[in-house]
C-alpha cells in the first residue's frame, strides 16, 4: 500500500488499558445503567483509581434509552468534565478512543473511562430493530421485519454474485474464530464449529445461515484512556495508538455496499502509522456479518477489492494461523452485547498487545489493527473507522 | 410463474379463527407522501425542484443541493433486481406468520436504491416496475413486479395479501334496485366472486330487471334494507361471517339545495338512506368484517363506498345531496381508523353525475354504472384507497388541489 | 234512555261475553306502505331503532324510540288530510270530537269478488243488495269494505304493477252516495288506502278522499280480521294519536261483538 505524507497529528503521549468485560448472559431483567455501572465499577476496582478520579466519561449503549451519558452521570455519581455520548454501534470503540486520546492529549481530561455496554431483555431486540432509525422505519422494517441479517443477505448475495464468494469462505472465517474462542470463559458459543455444521445451518434470510449471525445477548466492555507518563506512574499496562481513521456515509452512490469508508482513508492509516500491511501481528474486524469481514480485509489494504475469497482461502485465521483474526473469537462466538461489540475488538487488542488475553495468546503480538463498522440505517453500514495499536515499550 | 388461486376450502367451522396481526405502519409524515399515491394507485417519488435528484428513502433535505423543495411526482417506476433474499426468520409477529417473504434491492433507472417486496415471477438480475401499495398497516410500501404481466399474477401471495381481489371473495352489495347495483352485481361475480349477495329493499314492489339479475352467475338475492336497523343485523347475523367485501350502493338522488327545498322531509330520506345507512351497515358488519381480516385466502378485505364528487365540494343544483354524501365520507375515514386493525380496507369511490334517471337534464360527460363498477373491482385489485372514476370526478380533484374556492364559485353558479 | 251501566259493559269485556277483535295490522319495518310517484314527498315507513335492552346503554331497562308516517300501517285519517276538506271545522284528529271514535260498524263481503278481481269496484247496486238481505245501513256508523285483503302475501298485498297498484276499492258514485244518502260517519278497508289501486284515474281521482274529507268524514286503512265480524251489530272504537292539526295517525282498531261464535 502506498505510504502518503500526512498532516495528521499523532496520538504520542496517550494510551489506552485497564481492558475490562462483565461476562456476557443472554437475557438479563438488568438495566443498561446496571451493566455500565459494573464495568465501570470493574475499571475502578482493578485500576485502583476512585470513581471520582474519572473526570471523562464516554459511553455507548442502545438500551440505556431514553437515558444518554448525561443522565448516567448522575445515576453513577460522575463529576466529569468532559463528557461524550457516542451512539455509532460497531464502530463506538475506536471512536470513543479517538475522542478520549485527543481530550487527554489537550490536558481537557486525565482519566477517560469509555463504556460499551447493553441489556438484551427478552424484547429488546424486536424494540431495538422496529425503533432503529427513521429511514428503517420508513423503508427497511416493514419489508419483511428481517432486521439487520435481510439487510446483510443482500449485500452478502450481492458480493457473492460480483466476486465469486462461496459460502464456504464466510464459513472458514466463522469456524477459526469459533477456534479462537474456545478458551475464552464468557464465549455463549461454547461448542467446536465445523465447516459441515456452518453450512448445515439452518437459513435465516438466503445465503444467509445460523452460524453467520451474531446472537444479541446483554454485556459491558470498557477501556481507560491517559497519559502515557500517567500509566506508568500507576504501573499500568498501556497501549500506544500509532493511527486511526473515520469515515461516515462513504460512497453513498454505490448501488449496494461493497466497500465501506475504510476504502478512502486505508493509505492514511498506514501512512500515519508508518507501518504496512506486512507488521501486523492480529486483526479485530468488526464481525457482524463474515462478509464484513471480508470487506474490512480489502478495504484497509490486506488485499485488492474482490480478493477476499482468496485471502481467506490461502491464509489461517486461528491465533496460531499465518492471520490471526477475531483473536477472542469475535461477536460472532463471544456473542454481541449491543454497542458492547463495538468495543469486543478493541478491549481484546489490548489485552493481546498487553500479554492478558482472556483465551489463547498470539505469540510475541507487538502491532495490532482494530476496525469497527456498524449502523445500517437504510440498507448499508454508515460508520466505519479503524485503528493500528502498539505494545507500550 | 405464479401458481393460480385455488378455490378456497370450506372453512372448519370448529376451527379457531386466525386474528389480524399488521405489519409496522409508522412512518414520518414525509414518508406519508408515498402513501398518498398508494392510496390512489399512483407511483411517486421525491424529485428535487432544484437539482432534479431523486433521493429514497423520503427525506427532509436534498442529500445532493441540500435543497428542501421536494415535492412528490411522477417517477419512472422501472428498474433491475440487483439482489434479493428470502426472509424466514423474523421478531414481527406478522412477518414470523408468514415466513418465507421474499424482499430485494432494486436500483431504479431513475436513479434510487430501493428495498422492496418481491412478487413471486421476479428474478434476480432482471428487469422489475415497482408499484407503491398499501399494506396491512395501511402505510405504502414498494412492490417489485416482473415487467411484463405473467400468467395468473394476481394470485401472487404477496399481491394478494395487499390488495382487496374479489376472486373466490364473497361480496354483498347493499342495494340491487338501482343501475349501479345491477352492474356491480355483474362485475363482480365477472371477477369470479364466490358468491354475490344483492341486498332488496321492499319485495313486495316489482323489481325490474329481476330475471336478468338473478341470471348472472352466483347472484344471491337476500332482504337488506338500509333504513331498517333490524334489516340489516339480521343479514349481519346471518350472513356476516361469510361476507368479504361491501360494496354500498344505496342511493338516493334528488336535486335541491338547502334554502329552496323548503323542508327536511327529503332530506331525512337522504340521510337516512345515505349516511344513516352506510352507519347501519357499518355497525353491523364492522366488527366481523374487522374479526376476519386473516381469516384465510378468502378473508374479509374491503368495505367500498360509492360517493359523490360533491362530497368534497358541495354542487348546489344538489346541494342537500352533497352534503349527506359529505356526511358519508366523513364517517368514511372514521371506518378507515376503526377497520384498519384488521386489516380491513375502506375504498371511496368518487364519481360526478352518472347516466342514470336522477340526473337525467344534467349535460355529459357523464358516467355509466358499469364504467363505474369496472372501476371499483380494478380498484380493489389493485388495493387502492380513493380513487377518481370518470371525467367530471377527475376535473373536480384538479380544481381542488389547485383552488378549492375557485370551484366553489364555479360550482356555485350553475 | 236510561244510562247504560258501564261496569256492567267492563265486566262483559272482562269475562268475554263482549268478545274483542283486533282488527289492526302490526306496526313493523316489513309492511308495505303507500307508495307516491317518487318526485313527491313520501310516507315514512315505520322503523324502530333500539334504545337500550338490559345493557351498558340502560342496565335495567329495554326501550325504543321509532318513526312513523301518520298514514304508515292501520291507520285513521282525518278530514284535513284532503285539500276538500282542509277549511272545515274540527277536520285533525286533535280537534275531531272524541265521542266519533266509537260508532258501530256494517261490514260489506265483497271477498269473493275482489278474490276474482283485484281491481274490483265498489258499486251502489252493491250495496242496495246487501241492504236488500242485512238491512239499511244506520247512519253515523263506519262502513268497511271486507276484501280478505289481509290475508295476502305483502308483494299481492300491495299489487303493484307497472302501471300502478291492482287493489279493490270504491267508486266515485258510491262514496257520494254513502256520505248524502247514508250519512255514514267514514269508509274503512283493509288495503293500503280508502280508494282503489287504479282511483288516480277516476273522476274525481281518488273519490273516497275526495268525498269522505269534503263531507267531513273520517277513512280508516289497513285494517284486518274483518272476516271476524257480522255484517251488523259490531262496535269500533278507533282513535288516533292527539296529534297538534294531525291528518291522521296509526292507531289501534278495536271491535266488540256480543258473546258467542262469530
Amino acid at each position: 500500500m502506498p505510504r502518503q505524507p500526512t498532516a495528521r497529528r499523532s496520538y504520542d503521549g496517550v494510551v489506552a488499558c485497564q481492558p475490562v468485560t462483565v461476562p456476557y448472559i443472554r437475557y438479563s431483567p438488568e438495566s443498561a445503567a446496571w451493566w455500565i455501572g459494573r464495568a465501570l465499577r470493574q475499571l475502578v476496582t482493578q485500576s485502583g483509581l476512585r470513581p471520582q478520579d474519572l473526570d471523562g466519561f464516554s459511553c455507548s449503549s442502545f438500551t440505556a434509552a431514553p437515558d444518554t451519558a448525561i443522565g448516567l452521570t448522575q445515576h453513577l455519581g460522575l463529576t466529569p468534565r468532559w463528557l461524550d455520548h457516542i451512539p455509532l454501534g460497531g464502530a463506538s470503540g475506536v471512536v470513543a478512543l479517538r475522542r478520549a486520546a485527543r481530550a487527554v492529549q489537550a490536558g481537557d481530561a486525565e482519566f477517560v473511562a469509555c463504556v460499551g455496554a447493553d441489556t438484551n431483555h427478552v424484547d429488546s431486540f424486536r424494540t431495538t430493530l422496529s425503533t432503529f432509525s427513521r429511514f428503517a422505519q420508513d423503508a427497511v422494517y416493514p419489508y419483511g421485519s428481517g432486521g439487520p441479517n435481510a439487510s446483510f443477505a443482500l449485500i452478502t448475495k450481492n458480493y457473492m454474485n460480483r466476486f465469486g464468494a462461496r459460502r464456504e469462505d464466510f464459513g472458514k472465517i466463522c469456524v477459526a474464530q469459533r477456534d479462537n474462542a474456545l478458551s475464552v470463559p464468557h464465549a455463549l458459543m461454547k461448542q467446536k464449529l465445523t465447516l459441515e455444521a456452518y453450512l448445515a445451518a439452518r437459513p435465516i434470510a438466503d445465503p444467509i445461515h445460523l452460524f453467520d449471525c451474531v446472537m444479541p445477548c446483554a454485556g459491558a466492555e470498557a477501556f481507560l484512556v491517559c497519559r502515557e507518563e500517567t500509566a506508568r506512574s500507576q504501573g499500568w499496562a498501556g497501549v500506544r495508538i500509532l493511527s486511526t481513521i473515520e469515515r461516515h456515509n462513504a460512497f453513498g452512490d454505490d448501488p449496494i455496499q461493497t466497500r465501506g469508508g475504510w476504502a478512502m482513508d486505508a493509505g492514511e492509516l498506514w501512512a500515519m502509522a508508518d507501518v504496512g500491511p506486512d507488521r501486523i501481528d492480529f486483526v479485530e474486524t468488526y464481525d457482524d456479518y463474515p462478509v464484513i469481514s471480508m470487506l474490512q480485509f480489502e478495504d484497509l489494504g490486506f488485499c485488492g477489492k474482490g480478493e477476499g475469497p482468496d485471502f481467506v482461502r490461502s491464509h489461517t485465521l486461528t491465533n496460531d494461523g499465518s492471520f490471526p483474526h477475531n483473536t477472542s473469537g469475535g461477536q460472532l462466538s463471544v456473542g454481541q452485547a449491543g454497542a458492547g461489540g463495538g468495543y469486543l475488538g478493541l478491549v481484546e487488542a489490548i489485552r493481546q498487545l498487553t500479554g492478558t488475553a482472556l483465551g489463547k495468546q498470539v505469540p510475541n503480538a507487538k502491532i495490532g489493527l482494530v476496525s469497527g463498522f456498524g449502523m445500517i440505517n437504510y440498507d448499508r453500514g454508515l460508520a466505519s473507522c479503524a485503528a493500528i495499536l502498539a505494545r507500550s515499550a | 410463474m405464479s401458481t393460480p388461486l385455488a378455490r378456497p376450502k370450506r372453512k372448519n367451522p370448529l376451527a379457531r379463527t386466525r386474528l389480524p396481526l399488521l405489519p409496522l405502519g409508522a412512518r414520518s409524515r414525509t414518508a406519508h407522501g408515498l402513501t398518498a399515491a398508494a392510496a390512489e394507485g399512483r407511483f411517486a417519488l421525491q424529485v428535487c425542484e432544484d437539482c432534479a435528484h431523486v433521493p429514497y428513502p423520503p427525506r427532509d433535505a436534498c442529500p445532493r443541493c441540500l435543497s428542501a423543495r421536494l415535492a412528490f411526482g411522477h417517477v419512472d417506476p422501472n428498474g433491475r433486481l440487483i439482489a434479493e433474499t428470502t426472509i424466514r426468520v423474523s421478531t414481527d409477529p406478522y412477518f414470523r406468520e408468514r415466513m418465507p417473504w421474499r424482499v430485494g434491492t432494486v436500483k431504479l433507472d431513475a436513479g434510487p436504491v430501493i428495498v422492496a417486496h418481491l412478487h413471486g415471477d421476479t428474478v434476480e438480475g432482471e428487469r422489475v416496475k415497482l408499484a407503491l401499495k398499501l399494506d396491512k398497516s395501511g402505510s405504502a410500501v414498494m412492490l417489485a413486479l416482473p415487467a411484463q404481466e405473467t400468467p395468473h399474477m394476481q394470485a401472487d401471495p404477496h399481491l394478494r395479501e395487499m390488495t382487496c381481489d374479489p376472486r373466490y371473495r364473497r361480496v354483498l352489495i347493499s342495494d340491487g334496485r338501482n343501475a349501479v347495483g345491477q352492474a356491480m352485481a355483474r362485475a363482480f361475480s365477472e371477477a369470479g366472486a364466490s358468491i354475490v349477495f344483492v341486498g332488496i329493499a321492499d319485495p313486495w314492489k316489482p323489481l325490474p330487471n329481476q330475471a336478468e339479475l338473478s341470471k348472472i352467475e352466483r347472484v344471491e338475492i337476500v332482504p337488506l334494507d338500509v333504513t331498517d336497523t333490524e334489516s340489516v343485523t339480521e343479514l349481519a347475523a346471518q350472513n356476516g361471517g361469510r361476507i368479504d367485501i361491501i360494496v354500498n350502493t344505496a342511493e338516493h338522488v334528488r336535486p335541491g339545495g338547502i334554502i329552496e327545498r323548503g323542508n327536511l322531509s327529503v332530506a331525512r330520506d337522504e340521510m337516512d338512506i345515505r349516511y344513516f345507512g352506510m352507519l347501519r351497515l357499518a355497525q353491523a358488519f364492522g366488527p366481523v368484517l374487522r374479526f376476519r381480516g386473516a381469516d384465510g385466502a378468502n378473508s374479509a378485505a374491503a368495505f367500498v363506498n360509492l360517493l359523490s364528487v360533491h362530497a368534497l365540494m358541495n354542487w348546489p343544483t344538489y346541494g342537500a345531496n352533497s352534503a349527506a354524501e359529505a356526511a358519508c365520507l366523513s364517517a368514511s375515514q372514521c371506518m378507515r381508523a376503526e377497520l384498519r386493525p384488521g386489516g380491513v380496507k375502506v375504498l371511496n369511490a368518487f364519481f360526478g353525475p352518472l347516466e342514470t334517471e336522477w340526473f337525467q337534464i344534467v349535460p355529459p360527460p357523464k358516467l355509466a354504472p358499469a364504467a363505474l363498477a369496472k372501476a371499483v373491482v380494478a380498484a380493489l385489485k389493485d388495493g387502492n384507497e380513493d380513487i377518481f372514476v370518470g371525467d367530471i370526478a377527475q376535473d373536480i380533484r384538479e380544481r381542488l388541489k389547485t383552488n378549492p374556492k375557485a370551484l366553489e364559485r364555479e360550482l356555485g353558479s350553475h | 234512555m236510561p244510562t247504560p251501566d258501564l261496569l256492567t259493559f267492563a265486566n262483559a269485556v272482562a269475562t268475554g261475553a263482549i268478545r274483542v277483535i283486533d282488527l289492526t295490522q302490526t306496526l313493523s319495518p316489513e309492511f308495505p306502505t303507500i307508495v307516491l310517484p317518487p318526485e313527491f314527498g313520501q310516507c315514512a315507513p315505520f322503523r324502530l331503532e333500539e334504545v337500550s335492552r338490559y345493557d351498558a346503554r340502560g342496565p335495567a331497562w329495554y326501550w325504543n324510540n321509532f318513526t312513523v308516517g301518520e298514514h304508515t300501517g292501520t291507520h285513521f285519517d282525518a278530514p284535513i288530510h284532503w285539500v276538500s276538506g282542509k277549511d272545515l271545522p274540527d277536520n285533525a284528529v286533535d280537534t275531531i270530537p272524541p265521542q266519533k271514535f266509537i260508532a258501530p260498524a256494517a261490514v260489506l263481503d265483497c271477498s269473493a269478488e275482489a278474490a276474482r278481481d283485484p281491481d274490483f269496484i265498489l258499486t251502489i247496486d252493491f250495496v242496495e243488495r246487501w241492504e236488500a238481505t242485512h238491512g239499511r245501513i244506520a247512519p253515523g256508523g263506519w262502513v268497511l269494505l271486507r276484501t280478505d285483503w289481509s290475508k295476502k302475501s305483502y308483494t299481492d298485498y300491495a299489487g303493484l304493477r307497472d302501471d300502478g297498484a291492482h287493489t279493490p276499492g270504491p267508486s266515485p258514485e258510491v262514496v257520494k252516495w254513502l256520505v248524502e244518502a247514508r250519512d255514514v260517519l267514514g269508509f274503512g278497508t283493509e288495503t293500503i288506502g280508502t280508494d282503489a289501486g287504479q282511483a288516480h284515474h277516476f273522476n274525481p281521482p281518488y273519490p273516497a278522499h275526495f268525498y269522505m274529507h269534503g263531507k267531513g268524514r273520517y277513512g280508516l286503512q289497513c285494517l284486518t280480521k274483518l272476516d271476524q265480524l257480522p255484517p251488523k251489530g259490531a262496535i269500533i272504537f278507533a282513535a288516533p294519536l292527539k296529534i297538534k292539526q294531525g291528518s291522521g295517525s296509526p292507531l289501534r282498531v278495536l271491535a266488540l261483538l256480543p258473546g258467542g261464535s262469530a
